[in-house]
């Protein structure tokens, strides 16, 4: 065998230890219920905006508090705090993917990512409301 | 129905223009193929000048429909959907080319065009590998073309055409003022144009500059990555194995180049105007075009072994193979939207993504046809490729879909592995080529690895799992990638030392021992005195960065050195040497200034001190500045002094101003922000940054208040007190409690001698309400800093501007506004040795620039002789 490819199998050997070590720290997408189901574990919580709590952002009183009430699809409920202001897009976003884990009572979020189903469809569907919004105003 | 206003005769014409380049494309590569398979001479000198005339042609449409989509669009004529969409009047010109170039339909003209000057200048210079080469490139247009077709094709659309109508694009069909008789079953109003005043607009946060330059530069890169590709390709099919390589090698760094300064163009947008906080996230989008480079770069290198050595070449064709089929998938991964949301778009949709599906299907499965050995293998591998399409077609498993793409890539590398001959000869240990072919594997492992990662939809996909990334994504990276650095580095470095087939130790060790010394003094003048002491994962990964940065310096001052060590100064010869130094620099300039970047905007104020449930605060990286009021930030004493709005748009902007408290650096930061555009509720913000030589200080908006409702122009009263006092504000009075004096409060690093004065104020409001404020009062090395309190409802700010003495009476300042504050919350950081980097990224593709000519040139030569 040669030098050339005892080094080839070390190097793919390292890069599928590499591949097969970051499968295992790969976290989950997870619903409020299965979320706190495993407290402390870091999770992605599919969720979105309940728009009938009350929202909580004073950036007078802390710039880096932001709490509101996350429901999943299955109708389940959560508080989270988030040490951020309101990412881009916040109340419109359909959905909302939260990163963090549940602790105490409340969902302790450290990235926040705004989803629409599609970036595209959702400026359509604005562009398509202020087609109909001008007209109402002739 | 005749409409009102409309212009169709753009549109009619570029309709014209894409099925002619369709047609155009398709006779070409018919004619190339023949040309290309013709024993006769005069047979192939016919089917040349067909396939010339058809890529002409094709070229010409192409330039054509660009032509009339750029008419469209900076005419404003809104009744085509594509202008609707992504312009608007109030757009400025200099921005019509980013609405251009937003959509999917014009990225791919885009990347098309690219194909059409590329392929030109493959016509005038191709030669002998003119037919060959052509046939792939003209299918590929074939491909492109059909990706802005829009034409139906057994029922399936293929490709979004976009000269749409906006009247037929289905965007009018909701609103009922469009159609007669304001129902939304009738037809479209004849006059709808006149209800059609503006577009949609070109999303914000792409009103830059950047969004003008980088996709052309960006789709170059992609667009000649063809070209190796179309090179390997006709050398498997004509059985010239390394003659191919030849005129391969310019055109493999011209791709290097084109592609890398495109992906770092992209890398300096997001630093410098977009919100993301640095210039690399890992982001799928941006790893997905990396991948392809890494692997090209790959590619050169075992290109040059082979000419050298006459080893790795079928290493070269798999990787510049690869390379290409890359950038199809990262094509595939960025545009079918299987990166956003795993559970929404199915792997196997039917539209756009199935399209793009083919386009990998066709680019591994027709070249391992075009290139078999025989007709039986002809015949097994396009039997094999029709079953394994129609089992993806007819079984929706995305897995089924999957494995057929890598079936066709093995059905290539089959064919590469049986029919390249190779070397029996073993390399040297003490050759070049030994080492080089090493950093080629490292660069293609690690492209490998980044690859994988960032196709976990993907993996979800095909194998039904739910498995999101890791906790911290960039650092699942990064502690891999710093390794490759060290190693890369440290090959950069040493190898251009040794020579081709076997290097006497001697002559080694004679020329590479003053780099060597000169970079461990270097190195370790950097690390001695650059704290680059970044603790947050551990000492290993410290020390990781630590060697990393020992490796970088070596690459720099030994390629550096080389330029006269081993090429005699001769700049011409060297460019190789001289990429290698802008590349030491870049992994120099990434090391550093990830390693040192500093949060300016953190929270270390106190300013939270105590709010119950947020008192588990984290010390927050945002810091919001009441307007006048001046705050604490790193070095700087920060105020938010004035705003003003873009007179057309709903764009603020923000005059925030820095001093230095240790020196007279005093500068004015303006980052802006969209609020509420066009629908889109909160805001979008753009950086501004201070540029130094050895830092950059940053900024952006990262919450405001709502700007109607910001009308204060009240000032502070001052007041003197004892605690018992009271002060009176118009709806109540404000009692002072009591005076605490502390050694300590969380998150400010307080010396020996440092305090805070707190005063704990009780605010009786009139509305029989009352609150608590407690403003304080640093005094750090006898500089003091004041915390203002706010009691929102109240609109009433208060704080502490002097102390007596005695610290028994203080000074109270007091402001009541009949409205909400004047306020933006920040978010600042610190980037050091920034430039490193971009310095590097310009060095670097100098230096390829300087190859490619001197190849360029060798070919040359080497055809007249």
């Amino acid at each position: 065998m040669k030098k050339i490819h005892i080094i080839l199998l070390v190097l793919v050997a390292a890069a599928i230890a590499v591949l097969i070590s970051f499968l295992k720290t790969a976290t989950t997408y997870d619903t409020v219920d299965t979320a706190i189901s495993k407290p402390g574990k870091f999770v992605h919580l599919m969720a979105r905006l309940d728009k009938g709590q009350p929202v909580e952002y004073d950036a007078l009183k802390n710039p880096n508090y932001l709490s509101f009430t996350a429901i999943d699809t299955l109708g389940k409920s959560v508080k989270v705090i988030y040490h951020n202001p309101k990412p881009d897009n916040f109340e419109m976003s359909e959905r909302l993917v939260l990163k963090g884990k549940y602790i105490d009572g409340y969902f302790d979020c450290n990235a926040i990512q705004t989803k629409c189903p599609s970036k595209y469809k959702d400026d359509m569907k604005a562009a398509e409301k202020n087609i109909q919004k001008s007209e109402t105003m002739n | 129905m005749d409409y009102i206003g409309e212009h169709r005769l753009p549109g009619q014409l570029g309709h014209f223009f894409i099925v002619l380049s369709l047609v155009a494309s398709l006779v070409a590569t018919f004619s190339y193929f023949k040309a290309a398979r013709s024993k006769e001479l005069s047979d192939a000198v016919y089917w040349k000048k067909l396939a010339r005339i058809s890529f002409i042609t094709e070229a010409v449409s192409v330039i054509a429909i660009f032509a009339i989509l750029f008419h469209i669009i900076s005419n404003h004529l809104f009744e085509y959907k594509y202008a609707w969409q992504h312009s608007s009047r109030s757009l400025e010109s200099k921005y019509l080319l980013a609405c251009f170039w937003e959509g999917q339909e014009g990225s791919f003209l885009l990347w098309s065009f690219w194909h059409c000057m590329l392929g030109l200048v493959l016509v005038k210079t191709g030669k002998q590998w003119e037919a060959p080469v052509m046939t792939v490139v003209s299918f590929a247009q074939v491909c492109l073309a059909t990706m802005i077709a829009g034409i139906y094709f057994f029922g399936e659309r293929l490709g979004s055409n976009p000269f749409l109508l906006l009247r037929d694009s289905g965007v009018l069909d909701n609103a009922p003022a469009m159609h007669v008789n304001f129902d939304i079953n009738q037809a479209v109003r004849p006059d709808y144009m006149t209800s059609i005043r503006d577009g949609n607009d070109l999303n914000p946060l792409l009103q830059n500059y950047w969004m003008v330059i980088h996709p052309p530069v960006l789709f170059m890169g992609f667009a000649s990555t063809l070209i190796p590709f179309s090179f390997i390709v006709a050398g498997l099919w004509t059985k010239k194995f390394g003659e191919a390589l030849k005129p391969a090698l310019p055109w493999s760094l011209f791709s290097m180049a084109f592609l890398g300064v495109g992906i770092m163009m992209g890398a300096a947008w997001a630093y410098e105007s977009l919100t993301f906080g640095g210039y690399w996230a890992w982001d799928p989008v941006e790893n997905a075009s990396l991948v392809p480079w890494l692997i090209l770069v790959a590619g050169v290198h075992t290109l040059l072994i082979y000419k050298h050595s006459g080893h790795s070449l079928r290493s070269t064709y798999l990787f510049l193979f690869l390379s290409f089929i890359f950038i199809l998938y990262s094509t595939f991964l960025t545009r079918s939207g299987i990166l956003g949301e795993a559970s929404v778009h199915a792997f196997t949709d039917l539209g756009m993504n199935a399209q793009l599906y083919l386009l990998l299907f066709v680019f591994t499965w027709l070249p391992a046809i075009l290139i078999a050995n025989s007709t039986n293998q002809k015949l097994v591998t396009a039997i094999s490729g029709s079953v394994l399409l129609l089992a993806s077609y007819f079984i929706p498993l995305p897995a089924i879909a999957f494995f057929t793409v890598l079936a066709g890539i093995g059905f290539f590398v089959y064919q590469i592995q049986t029919q390249i001959p190779t070397v029996t000869r073993e390399e040297s240990g003490s050759s070049r080529e030994f080492w080089m072919f090493i950093g080629s594997l490292v660069f293609f492992l690690s492209a490998i690895v980044i690859i994988s990662k960032t196709s976990l939809p993907v993996i979800n996909k095909i194998f039904n799992l739910r498995l999101a990334a890791p906790e911290d994504e960039e650092l699942a990276y990064n502690q891999i990638q710093v390794f490759i650095a060290i190693i890369i580095g440290l090959l950069t470095a040493i190898t251009q030392y040794l020579k081709y087939k076997t290097t006497t130790g001697a002559a080694f060790w004679k020329k590479i021992w003053i780099p060597t010394t000169v970079a461990v003094i270097a190195a370790s003048l950097i690390l001695a005195f650059g704290n680059i002491d970044y603790e947050k994962h551990g000492p290993m990964f410290l020390g990781a960065i630590w060697l990393g940065v020992a490796c970088a310096v070596y690459a720099i001052v030994a390629n550096a050195a080389y330029i006269w060590l081993g090429m005699n100064g001769k700049l011409k010869l060297s460019g190789g040497s001289v990429a290698h130094v802008g590349f030491g620099m870049v992994l120099l300039g990434i090391l550093i200034s990830s390693s040192k970047k500093e949060i300016l905007s953190h929270n270390t104020s106190g300013i939270s001190i105590d709010f119950g449930n947020e008192s588990k605060e984290k010390s927050g990286e945002n810091l919001t500045l009441v307007k006048g009021m001046p705050m604490k930030m790193g070095k700087y004493d920060v105020t938010y002094i004035s705003d003003s709005a873009h007179p057309k748009k709903q764009q603020w902007y923000y005059n925030i101003h820095f001093k230095s408290r240790t020196d007279d650096e005093e500068f004015t930061l303006k980052p802006n922000a969209f609020v509420n555009y066009k629908g889109n509720e909160g805001l979008m913000a753009n950086p501004d940054s201070r540029h130094y030589w050895n830092h950059d200080v940053f900024t952006y908006v990262s919450a405001l208040p709502n700007p109607e409702k910001n009308k204060d122009t009240s000032s502070f009263q001052t007041y003197k007190v004892k605690p018992g006092d009271s002060i009176f504000y118009s709806k109540g009075y404000i009692v002072l409690e009591k005076i605490t004096t502390k050694d300590s409060i969380p998150f400010a690093a307080f010396q020996p001698g440092d305090k805070a004065t707190v005063a704990s104020l009780k605010i009786h409001s009139f509305n029989k309400t009352s609150y608590s404020a407690a403003p304080l009062l640093i005094n750090q090395k006898g500089n003091l800093y004041g915390l203002a309190d706010t009691i929102t409802s109240e609109g009433l700010i208060v704080r502490i501007d002097a102390i007596a003495a005695n610290e028994k009476e203080l000074d109270i300042g007091v402001k009541e506004s009949g409205s909400v504050l004047e306020y933006v919350t920040l978010k600042a950081y610190k980037f050091p040795f920034i430039n490193v980097l971009w310095l590097g990224i310009i060095i670097t593709a100098i230096g390829i620039i300087i190859s490619m000519v001197r190849r360029i040139r060798l070919n040359r030569l080497k055809n007249e002789s």
